[in-house]
């Protein structure tokens, strides 16, 4: 299918896999050094998991966060020149069942006490959900041109696999919550035109702001607490277990995009954006403000009058994601006011390849 | 793809929010001018607070003053 019916030049970056990042200590260390190998031989040394008592501590780390990311990452679009077997390596998967326990552990420690569903959702359609405090409000009033282009580096590894994620979710529900997921997930691909799917037009802006839009390139610059966003939902997308939580990450998502959205559309105008750096956002409101109803009323209500014992994954899914958003948030606005970066390292624009 | 009858659009109403209609719809507005929407399913703004009317941008959560 070509995309040439497109009024705007469409954008289209080869499907090609990322490059593997550096290690950021010994877990993340441990997993690349496998995949340079053969799947399937046992390991040279023992598994350095990460010590049962220290896990609040290091679950947020960079290295535990990349070595999750790594492992999630052999289920999506793999690393150039690894073996595509490791997706499914016991050894690997033992490892990866380490770090998510550990992840999940300190995720249901920040979400504790949990509200009942209704809550947390009514607490999602409050007007502005980040409160005053959120990045988007920064980059509206405070916001420099540096700093909206590295947040579109650490956004760029969901949105150039957005919606990727929440489709492991789908042969896991019931059939009328089935269909209207699927319903929202065919927008997001772009409603059967491939030029309009929204990991696409998030890739249109990141050219517009002189970023490279090749895929998972800017792994090594995005620190942990953007990692543990998309962590997040390759967990719970890729655990039958955790489905109420990827329902209940889902609806929080698009429940309080809007907003934001339209502030960041506007800060981006603001800050010199051309349409293409705008349009991921202008999109997003709209499609959106159709997505969260879609998901409250065709997905939630339909999947608890089913399987009302998912009730508290929802809810936990709606919770979870609040925690590393917010997370997310924190360590942005923290970087930003002190006048630093708060990238790893400096993101090489793309012009100069 | 229903092989005995054709397929109606269907138009939700929701308690507070937008009216949600089977894409795509063209909207023609009271000075008519028509807009395209080809989404599968679109939201129409019924508080009339949308910045994108006549589509839907969640505007009905702000409290009314």
């Amino acid at each position: 299918m070509t995309a040439t019916a497109s009024p705007v030049s469409p954008l289209l970056p080869p499907h090609l896999p990322p490059t593997l990042p550096h290690p950021r200590g010994p877990l993340s260390a441990h997993v690349l050094d496998r995949l340079h190998g053969p799947p399937g031989q046992p390991p040279a040394g023992p598994l350095p998991a990460p010590a049962p008592d220290h896990a609040p501590p290091t679950a947020w780390d960079d290295d535990l966060q990349l070595a999750l990311y790594l492992c999630y990452e052999l289920h999506y679009r793999g690393f150039a020149g690894v073996d595509p077997g490791w997706e499914w390596d016991p050894d690997l998967l033992r490892l990866r069942g380490h770090l998510e326990r550990c992840f999940l552990t300190e995720l249901r420690r920040v979400t504790d006490p949990l509200p009942l569903p209704d809550e947390a959702l009514a607490g999602l359609l409050a007007a502005d959900p980040g409160g005053p405090d959120s990045p988007s409000h920064h980059l509206l009033t405070a916001g420099e041109r540096r700093q909206a282009a590295e947040y579109l580096v650490h956004r760029s590894l969901y949105h150039l696999k957005e919606a990727d994620p929440q489709m492991w979710v789908v042969p896991r529900l019931p059939h009328p919550a089935k269909a209207a997921l699927v319903a929202v997930q065919y927008d997001e691909y772009g409603s059967g035109h491939p030029e309009r799917a929204h990991a696409l037009l998030f890739a249109r802006m990141m050219a517009d702001f002189g970023l490279d839009p090749a895929y998972g390139r800017y792994l090594d610059a995005v620190p942990a607490p953007a990692l543990a966003v998309v962590n997040l939902m390759s967990m719970f997308g890729l655990h039958r277990a955790l489905r109420g939580a990827l329902v209940g990450q889902f609806a929080a998502v698009e429940i309080t995009s809007p907003p934001g959205a339209a502030r960041l559309a506007e800060a981006f105008e603001r800050l010199g954006a051309g349409p293409d750096g705008t349009l991921f956002y202008r999109e997003h409101v709209v499609a959106d403000a159709v997505h969260e109803q879609q998901v409250r009323l065709t997905v939630i209500d339909p999947l608890l009058a089913e399987e009302p014992e998912l009730a508290g994954d929802v809810a936990f899914g709606i919770a979870a994601t609040g925690a590393v958003e917010d997370r997310l948030a924190r360590h942005l606005l923290t970087a930003w006011r002190a006048g630093r970066s708060s990238l790893r390292t400096a993101p090489r624009p793309a012009a100069a390849a | 793809m229903s092989a005995t009858e054709p397929r109606i659009p269907r138009v939700r109403l929701t308690e507070r929010g937008p009216v949600l209609v089977d894409g795509p719809v063209e909207v023609v507005l009271p000075d008519g001018t028509a807009m395209h929407c080809d989404r599968p399913v679109v939201a129409l703004c019924t508080c009339r607070r949308s910045r994108r009317f006549p589509f839907c941008d969640t505007s009905h959560r702000r409290r009314r003053p």
